[in-house]
């Protein structure tokens, strides 16, 4: 586990570091009356709102090749691939045996995802039966996947994309304490984060492309830590 | 409030399991999840006290693993479920 953003401030020594210079105080939540709330600039709103779009991406459409992920258009909102050619005003469905398992949720895939930032952010709940790990699989992914774009949804309808305050009542901020710890599954299995990334933030050098990455990772960590600290 | 719930320590010990309940929700450690979240993450689900929460976070960190909750297969499952939404990375196993 990582301890968080403790040791280190985001920011503070780069100056030229750009989007995430910020003051301080950019990203903490805090508690007031009954709510959390937090200020976002606007360089961050972007860089936000871009990351948890493409989770949004890569959780909502189940049938994506895993290679293609994120490159699609940012701030989609549909959850799920359109529906085919149906029998729209015709008179009797014609269901098939998959389309019936579809409606009761149970036509999930069994088999882990190959791609390391999918299988991370849905795992196998039984380590060494495949068997049994597939069929839980089958009937919860999709519940899963669903979820976690709900939850991205919820951070892109609540921060405005140019920046500013966001107040969250409890379920919202629960949303985004999921989305904002999907992100950072997502970019930690990327990066190949270890516990000790913040010894190697600290010695990368600026022209490094992994110490921005790094960096935003590192962000991401002070924003939900303040988050969880202010639902205390 | 420092003195760890006995069943936790037995189910950890892999000893003397209740018969009727020999299934274990298992968190793994990964480099992460961040160790203020993990521990409210317990809380929430599971509505353990914050000392509780907190020791069992240590166990995961420290240990690679803790069993965080014991009963039927099904809460189990339910409980996996749970806590794969918070993106923890909770496995279902008999507690032989």
């Amino acid at each position: 586990m990582s301890g968080g953003a403790g040791r280190r401030k985001p920011g503070r020594d780069e100056p030229a570091r750009g989007a995430l210079d910020e003051e301080e105080a950019t990203g903490a939540f805090r508690r007031s009356r009954g709510k959390v709330s937090a200020r976002f600039s606007a360089s961050q709103a972007v860089i936000l709102r871009n990351l948890v779009s493409q989770v949004a991406e890569l959780m909502g459409d189940a049938a994506a090749d895993p290679g293609a992920a994120g490159t699609g258009p940012a701030g989609r909102g549909e959850a799920g691939p359109a529906t085919s050619q149906g029998p729209a005003g015709r008179g009797e469905p014609d269901l098939s045996p998959e389309d019936f398992a579809a409606m009761i949720g149970a036509a999930g895939p069994t088999s882990p995802p190959e791609d390391p930032v999918l299988a991370r952010l849905l795992p196998d709940a039984y380590r060494d039966d495949p068997e049994a790990a597939g069929e839980f699989r089958r009937y919860t992914e999709q519940g899963l996947r669903s979820g976690k774009v709900a939850a991205a949804q919820t951070v892109l309808a609540t921060l405005p994309a140019e920046g500013g305050q966001v107040r969250l009542g409890p379920e919202d901020a629960q949303a985004w304490l999921r989305a904002l710890n999907d992100v950072r599954l997502a970019i930690g299995t990327v990066l190949g984060v270890t516990e000790d990334y913040e010894d190697e933030l600290e010695a990368a050098s600026w022209a490094d492309p992994r110490s921005a990455y790094l960096e935003v990772y590192h962000w991401l960590g002070y924003v939900q830590d303040s988050l969880v600290r202010s639902l205390r | 409030m420092s003195v760890a719930p006995a069943e936790v320590e037995r189910a950890e010990a892999g000893l003397d399991a209740v018969p009727d309940t020999p299934w274990v929700t298992i968190v793994w450690n990964d480099p992460i999840n961040l160790m203020s979240y993990v521990t409210y993450v317990f809380q929430k689900v599971f509505g353990y006290a914050k000392p509780k929460a907190e020791k069992l976070m240590l166990d995961v960190h420290h240990r690679g693993k803790a069993v965080v909750s014991n009963g039927t297969r099904e809460a189990m499952e339910r409980d996996a479920q749970v806590l794969h939404g918070y993106g923890l990375w909770a496995t279902v196993s008999h507690d032989r």
